[in-house]
């Protein structure tokens, strides 16, 4: 059964808290006990989206967990702004990998785990689009063929941030980057190219796969729930917009993950041994243009050398999201 | 510390790096003026009251409610509620039903028992307040409160004012007007019935009094020429509806006409229709020009009440009366066309509005009297020190809710006066416009609509029109506040912040931020649904 959202009691479970929910329905965000897995002092850009979606992340998975969790980590923005040597700001078990094999160091720590009797002892590997969909990929899908006893959470920001702005596989068309300028008929990324890693890991069989974004706390934290609760090769996609990359303001971060979501941009689902269980419905369907304009990146599709036919390919992109997993509910709202 | 091969330093804490000093501007808490409370003429806290129903404890909701107002049953009832005029939420689906709450507040206080608290303090002062209205009973209610001796002095044989004689009982119930005035009473609020002060200035000096609060309403109808024969009965609305509290009902015939377009017109038609009656409602301009509440207006229409726009009346006869139809001129105004109607009429009412009865006054030095109302100031004395007036009697919206209102702000300007102070109300925040609202995180709620009497027992009947809620539906009306302006610890800042730089308090003592580590990115800002933070610039 999928994430049920609590209704009329005022904020529902729309906001982080409420407490108008008893104790036992409350978020883990909500409780003065989180664990902060992340702690204050990192170096992420102000309205870091990863960092956000990380203790999201991280300290739901603390929690079901019981606190017995490591993590190991790929290079990237989540590495590079929490561990300066010799600071750190993890409070948890917790390796940094290469770029390419956080998955394949997740799976021997979970090996080595096996081997000393530790069953209680969970693992999650983490890391963002760049280690995940291009560097990591031929680790992370052996870990998922072969069914390791790994979580695996990817934070997409869709590019390499930290090093500059370059393109990733992540990176959506028509988008802006250091490596794909906004030059010439068709300026930005190039359409048709790209990995969708979520259907990727669907595509291997294994228990749990979801996506997930940083403007819906509940949900997110439901899915790691739900993924602690398995074992096995399970991949969780968060959606973690970064103000930098994207050109966007720094108190936008949540804002423009909730229109990614509302605009069916970034379909929000879960899957059970293959196949899509549930989504998250599109509460007030929006065109892919109110997503578009705040950011930097897509600047080149507005204004005086406007671009409306690439907009409508993107919105075509929306729509077929939309069309595929079934994201608006019955009154086609 | 023996390190490892290699490693020449300690493992650290990123909590050495202190992430404040990267802030240009910086969050911080704030309440703000939410729509309804700044829209309230009794000035109540009614985000404030909602806050503490939303987690369903009533008692503390209805003890902040009296705070402001000790009228609430009343006021659920016959209040216009200003408050939903302005409230956010209108902006989203519909304005919260607050009025419905306030009274479903009212009437389980009245259920349960609810008793004021007793005033801590005795000041040995000794005011008069004179009527027992809305705006009498307010005022003592509140310097009783300051622990000051109150006593009512009312002209008419029962307490309430126009709440009992203006205002129909299928509006407002006597019960519950009862049960509301006897709680202030028990205050130890002394009321004495069937006294008229003659002489202000006699009355404060013969009985000891400190300072007076003057409330008298305003009782005497207005009345206009009609040239009329003697066979023709024209009576005035006020007397109708005060009759009506009477033995002796008022005998008006089968065809009444009602002259006026305000809400005692309504109040006036709807109560001949109950009596069995005919009537009809004569008004010289439009229906969306005349002062009565459209609503009114709508319930009036619906239980037959007949209403002619655009008419004035030009003669009485016996038995009829004739009419001469108006039309609307440029500017607005009901200009004559010549063109007559005879009405069937056995007697005509006029409801054209009320004149204050100022006989107690005569005399007193430094009063001013300004078109038939006594003039105040800002801190409701008249020009006579010590004498304070509200309600009806100065010049104002004539509501019950304003004239509470007058009484708590006369009650607090008396007790600064009795001190040689001068009362000086707080600064009012900035307000919480529906700008600084992020809505997305409220939950879809329409409005809760009230049960109406059935139309045959409106017809007939003086039950009372409109229902209350019941405790789910109050419940979940009150949770559709948006909470405008002021933190309802939905944990929003708390858990956006990327930097862990919001501080939980814990439950009821609201959250606070850690500067040392907060990179000012207005996260927590941009995520507050009620607009309870704001974002100020570092001095760099």
């Amino acid at each position: 059964m999928s994430f049920q959202p609590v209704k009329f009691y005022q904020t529902g479970t729309f906001t982080v808290g409420n407490r108008l929910l008893a104790p036992d329905e409350r978020s883990v965000q909500a409780g003065q006990q989180r664990s902060n897995a992340i702690n204050s002092g990192h170096r992420a850009c102000q309205g870091c989206g990863e960092a956000l979606g990380a203790r999201y992340a991280i300290d739901a998975a603390m929690a079901a967990s019981g606190g017995k969790l490591i993590a190991a980590n790929a290079t990237g923005c989540l590495e590079v702004f929490s561990t300066p040597y010799p600071e750190s700001s993890w409070q948890l078990p917790w390796i940094h990998s290469l770029f390419g094999n956080a998955a394949a160091v997740a799976t021997g720590i979970a090996a080595a785990l096996k081997v000393k009797g530790k069953q209680d002892v969970r693992v999650v590997a983490q890391g963002g689009d760049g280690g995940t969909t291009d560097i990591g990929f031929g680790c992370l899908s052996g870990m998922f063929e072969r069914n390791d006893d790994v979580l695996y959470i990817c934070y997409d920001n869709q590019g390499y941030m930290n090093t500059g702005v370059q393109r990733s596989s992540a990176t959506p068309p028509a988008a802006r980057t250091a490596t794909t300028m906004p030059l010439g008929p068709e300026p930005g990324n190039v359409f048709g190219q790209g990995k969708n890693v979520p259907e990727i890991a669907m595509a291997h069989g294994i228990p749990y796969v979801a996506t997930a974004t940083v403007a819906d706390l509940r949900d997110l934290e439901y899915k790691v729930n739900k993924a602690m609760s398995l074992h096995g090769a399970r991949y969780l996609h968060v959606f973690v917009p970064c103000p930098l990359g994207w050109g966007t303001a720094s108190h936008d971060t949540i804002r423009m993950a909730r229109l990614a979501k509302e605009t069916g941009m970034f379909p929000v689902f879960e899957a059970e041994q293959g196949e899509v269980t549930s989504v998250l419905k599109i509460r007030h369907r929006l065109p892919v243009e109110e997503y578009l304009k705040p950011q930097r990146r897509f600047a080149h599709l507005f204004g005086k050398n406007a671009h409306p036919e690439i907009i409508e390919r993107l919105q075509a992109i929306a729509d077929r999201n939309i069309r595929k997993y079934g994201l608006l509910d019955e009154e086609g709202k | 510390m023996e390190k490892p091969f290699a490693i020449t330093l300690k493992p650290g804490s990123s909590l050495t790096n202190l992430t404040g000093t990267w802030r240009t501007s910086r969050p911080e808490y704030l309440d703000r003026l939410p729509p309804c409370n700044n829209a309230c003429p009794a000035g109540e806290n009614i985000q404030g009251w909602l806050f503490h129903a939303e987690s369903g404890d009533y008692e503390q909701a209805w003890r902040a409610l009296v705070e402001n107002n000790p009228l609430p049953a009343v006021m659920g009832r016959v209040c216009y509620h200003p408050c939903e005029s302005a409230c956010n939420r209108s902006q989203l689906d519909e304005a919260v039903g607050i009025n419905s709450v306030e009274r479903f507040l009212g009437d389980e206080a009245i259920k349960r028992g609810w008793k004021f608290d007793a005033p801590a303090t005795s000041t040995g002062k000794k005011i008069l307040v004179v009527g027992a209205g809305p705006s009498g009973l307010s005022a003592a209610y509140h310097l009783a409160r300051m622990g000051h001796r109150v006593e009512i002095h009312e002209a008419g044989p029962l307490a309430g004012g126009m709440m009992r004689f203006g205002i129909p009982k299928y509006r407002l119930p006597r019960e519950v007007l009862d049960a509301e005035v006897q709680r202030i009473l028990d205050m130890g609020v002394v009321l004495k019935l069937n006294t008229k002060i003659e002489n202000i200035e006699a009355s404060l000096r013969d009985g000891g009094f400190d300072a007076a609060f003057l409330a008298v309403g305003a009782h005497i109808g207005k009345r206009t020429y009609i040239p009329a024969g003697d066979a023709t009965k024209i009576v005035d609305a006020v007397s109708v509806l005060r009759s009506m509290e009477n033995e002796d009902k008022p005998m008006l015939g089968r065809r009444v006409v009602v002259y006026g377009g305000g809400n005692t017109a309504v109040d006036v038609a709807r109560t001949v229709k109950r009596m069995g009656g005919e009537p009809i409602i004569v008004y010289r301009r439009t229906r969306d020009k005349a002062p009565a509440h459209d609503f009114e207006i709508e319930e009036a229409l619906q239980e037959g009440v007949m209403i002619k726009w655009l008419s004035t009346i030009k003669q009485a006869g016996e038995g009829e009366i004739m009419v001469e139809k108006m039309a609307l001129d440029e500017a607005g105004y009901p200009q004559p066309t010549g063109e007559f109607e005879t009405l069937a009429a056995d007697s005509v009412v006029l409801a054209l509005g009320q004149d204050v009865d100022l006989s107690l006054l005569e005399g007193v030095a430094g009063l001013e009297v300004k078109n038939g109302v006594v003039q105040v100031g800002t801190n409701m004395m008249t020009g006579h020190p010590g004498i304070f007036a509200g309600g009806d009697m100065v010049p104002s919206e004539r509501t019950v809710t304003v004239a509470v209102g007058h009484g708590k702000k006369a009650a607090r300007h008396i007790d600064a006066w009795l001190r040689g102070e001068t009362y000086a109300p707080p600064p009012k925040h900035e307000l919480a416009e529906f700008g600084k609202l992020n809505t997305w995180y409220y939950s879809d709620a329409h409005k809760t609509v009230r049960p109406m009497l059935d139309i045959l027992r409106r017809k007939t009947s003086f039950d009372e029109v409109q229902g209350g809620l019941d405790e789910s539906n109050a419940l979940f009306e009150a949770r559709r506040c948006l909470s405008c302006g002021n933190c309802f610890e939905c944990d929003n800042c708390y858990g956006v912040c990327p930097d862990n730089a919001v501080i939980k308090l814990g439950p009821g003592k609201r959250f606070q931020f850690n500067y040392d580590y907060c990179k000012g990115c207005g996260l927590c800002v941009a995520e507050c649904p009620c607009g309870a933070i704001k974002m100020v610039a570092e001095d760099i």
